[in-house]
């Protein structure tokens, strides 16, 4: 358990220091034409990413995470707008050529989903699959593709690899599919995975294999990875660096431990207030009054501020932006250094 | 298939007899030896070469002892037969066998009038809300069409009690004249709990209540549970994957794994001193708040079987760090182990602290269960 958080803050103070972030994005915009107007759903994201760094990228429905992440790849197509700076290897992905950027989606960047049965083809083997990747990305045929693509499995943690290539995704177990999917987005040696909710769809025991063989791929390959994902426990459980969203702009970005213990924005302050504790049994929730924003029709000033316990005329003026309050700790709030403490964490383990 | 209901129902009277749980005064429902399957449709190749036809063992010989005014969590991944417990309960679903008793009731023999008034005391309240409920109904024709189908109150008193009904779940008057999906998760949560509300059940099964809805939203549906159940002296079952939730709002848990009960027992020995090995794992492999918690190795290895062929014995055995050769050989029983802490492991079972029994479990933890190699 040390080892791991040893690990974590020596690969971070190396980022740090020695080497310039890995992917950089600037003023990142996306918007969806809709009928009943146009939904503005990521309102200038500004983040780096450091290397071997995993940062979870967390916020409820509807608040633009995933559609974040499906823009850093330039994946949304026409009508929908990608405007803004993804910078990654001294190149804009959003205004480079298509055929420049295929090399780099799939190849140094590869990215998985929620659902593997939709994401996997389904009337190709797993194997094939594999091998395609191996070859557009990395050139391997033949006997070498194939060797390697066993190889790919069992670093995923199936087992009898070689076997199992010839089989079709529907008879895999929906654990098995999230490992084969790994086995594909690994297949080209990325250096950046984007995981979009990758364990949302599993049970809590694969949950929790999942997400060790991330990390401990993360080390071994020397990856970063950027986690999509709503559920706090799976961000405390592997994230190094946190990114809060909400209503299409990061509210929070900090170290995870950080956030957990001294959140300083009033919506993640809510949210960890909202979780039931170990010391309150069956004594009501501090729940966050009303609902998520509607894109379509948000409010002046802060996205939150209709919800928030600490709102003041302030918050409805300008919205206000990202700003750093504490050494590596960024907030978008107003009222960061008035919110209380949070109550001691859950003495179990829960 | 009959010869093994009927071992199966041999096998709920021996643990009649064997005192699994003195009933007690206070006993609302009680489930024995709960039994369900779902043969799998047969193909025409395999109907020819006469093979046995299948069956998913969705329950098997669940027993389950709820108490008048608690709320008891049942806690499992996919799969594990808590929903199908659920609606085996309120008879969506016909069990195979056993006995569920409702206060004097025999549930599963109930019929026509008798069963509309049992489902009356027992509602159901579903995990998406937005499917269990008519797209083209109003808000109020919803809640009008249950007081009137069972009854509840005189034509003239229905509206009245519509208002009341809505102001209970914390929604408006107006609310009544809204389609479902002019709603959001959370609203229409309530309305599914307005409709529950509107027979006056003493027995409330939620099934996954909260789990659709964004974290920020569930503390209010949490909380109006809780409101509701002081304010009515509701039994609940609260059926959920969401530990936290279950641990929160519980007084007692029971967990299940491929269709059985291995743990029965109070909240607070549930989480602070979990005795059968599944427990064990399934509350290591939830993630902790506490990013400094963290631990490198997955707290259960392999995967699920496949409850078209459950192994033998104990069905956790394949996953289990400490499975021995009994384990595979005999399906351990649930049995209290004091103070009302029900499980079925036979790490606990008298009979395996023998000395006999105990060399060869030692010779056991030497060998290293298949799920790992």
């Amino acid at each position: 358990m040390t080892g791991q958080s040893m690990t974590t803050v020596e690969m971070q103070s190396q980022s740090a220091a020695s080497t310039s972030p890995l992917l950089s994005v600037r003023d990142l915009n996306v918007r969806i034409p809709t009928p009943s107007g146009e939904l503005h759903a990521v309102r200038g994201v500004n983040f780096d990413l450091g290397r071997g760094e995993v940062l979870g990228l967390v916020g409820e429905s509807g608040s633009g995470k995933s559609v974040t992440l499906r823009a850093l790849l330039r994946l949304h197509r026409s009508p929908i707008q990608t405007t803004g700076e993804v910078n990654y290897d001294n190149q804009n992905l959003l205004t480079l050529p298509e055929s420049r950027l295929r090399s780099v989606r799939g190849g140094q960047i590869s990215m998985i989903f929620q659902e593997p049965m939709t994401a996997l083809n389904p009337v190709l083997t797993v194997g094939e699959q594999i091998l395609e990747n191996l070859r557009e990305h990395r050139g391997l045929r033949g006997k070498a593709a194939s060797e390697r693509a066993a190889e790919l499995l069992d670093l995923t943690g199936i087992p009898s690899p070689r076997a199992r290539l010839s089989d079709y995704p529907h008879q895999f177990s929906g654990g098995m599919r999230q490992r084969a999917m790994i086995a594909i987005a690994l297949a080209s040696e990325p250096k950046l995975l984007l995981a979009d909710e990758p364990t949302t769809a599993l049970d809590v025991t694969i949950q929790d294999q999942i997400l060790r063989l991330l990390l401990r791929l993360r080390d071994e390959l020397h990856m970063s990875v950027v986690l999509v994902t709503h559920d706090l426990g799976v961000v405390a459980q592997t994230c190094d660096r946190v990114a809060v969203m909400y209503g299409g702009r990061l509210m929070e970005t900090a170290d995870v431990n950080e956030v957990f213990a001294h959140p300083k924005h009033a919506y993640t302050h809510g949210l960890l207030g909202s979780l039931p504790d170990a010391s309150a049994h069956r004594l009501p929730l501090r729940p966050i009054p009303g609902g998520p924003p509607d894109l379509r029709r948000l409010p002046q000033g802060c996205a939150f501020a209709p919800r928030c316990a600490y709102v003041t005329d302030a918050c409805r003026g300008a919205e206000p932006p990202l700003m750093t309050v504490a050494p590596a700790h960024a907030s978008a709030c107003i009222h960061y250094d008035r919110l209380p403490e949070l109550n001691a964490a859950p003495e179990a383990p829960l | 298939m009959s010869a093994q209901a009927e071992t199966r129902k041999l096998e709920a009277q021996r643990q009649e007899v064997q005192g699994l749980e003195a009933q007690a005064p206070d006993t609302l429902l009680e489930v024995r030896g709960l039994t369900k399957t779902f043969p799998v449709r047969q193909g025409v190749i395999s109907r020819w070469r006469g093979q046995p036809g299948r069956a998913v063992q969705a329950l098997t010989d669940v027993n389950l002892t709820v108490r008048r005014g608690e709320t008891l969590g049942i806690v499992g991944e996919s799969g594990c037969g808590k929903s199908t417990l659920a609606r085996t309960l309120v008879r969506l679903y016909e069990a195979d066998s056993g006995t569920v008793k409702y206060d004097t009731l025999d549930v599963l023999a109930l019929k026509g009038e008798a069963l509309r008034g049992y489902n009356r005391r027992v509602q159901m309240i579903f995990q998406d809300p937005f499917s269990s409920l008519n797209p083209r109904m109003t808000v109020g024709q919803v809640l009008r069409e249950a007081l009137t189908v069972h009854k509840m109150r005189p034509a003239e008193q229905i509206p009245e009690r519509v208002t009341e009904l809505l102001s209970l779940v914390g929604l408006p008057p107006e609310a009544a004249g809204r389609l479902p999906h002019e709603f959001s998760g959370g609203q229409r949560q309530r309305i599914g709990i307005a409709r529950a509300l509107a027979l006056e059940p003493e027995c409330l099964i939620a099934d996954e209540l909260v789990s659709a809805l964004d974290v920020s939203v569930q503390a209010q549906v949490v909380n109006l549970l809780l409101e509701l159940q002081e304010r009515l002296h509701l039994t609940v079952l609260f059926v959920a994957h969401d530990l936290r939730l279950v641990r929160h709002l519980s007084h007692r848990v029971a967990v299940m794994y491929l269709g059985r009960m291995v743990e029965v027992a109070s909240t607070e020995a549930t989480f602070a001193t979990p005795r059968h090995p599944y427990t064990q794992g399934l509350l290591a492999a939830a993630p902790s708040l506490d990013p400094s918690h963290r631990t490198a190795a997955p707290a259960i290895q392999g995967e699920l079987p496949s409850p078209l062929n459950v192994p033998s014995g104990c069905a956790f055995r394949t996953r289990c760090p400490h499975a021995f050769d009994r384990c595979a050989a005999k399906r351990p029983l649930l049995r209290d182990t004091g103070e009302g802490h029900l499980v079925a492991c036979h790490l606990y079972d008298p009979a395996s602290i023998l000395p006999q029994a105990g060399a060869e479990r030692a010779a056991a933890d030497q060998t290293v269960p298949e799920s790992r190699a």
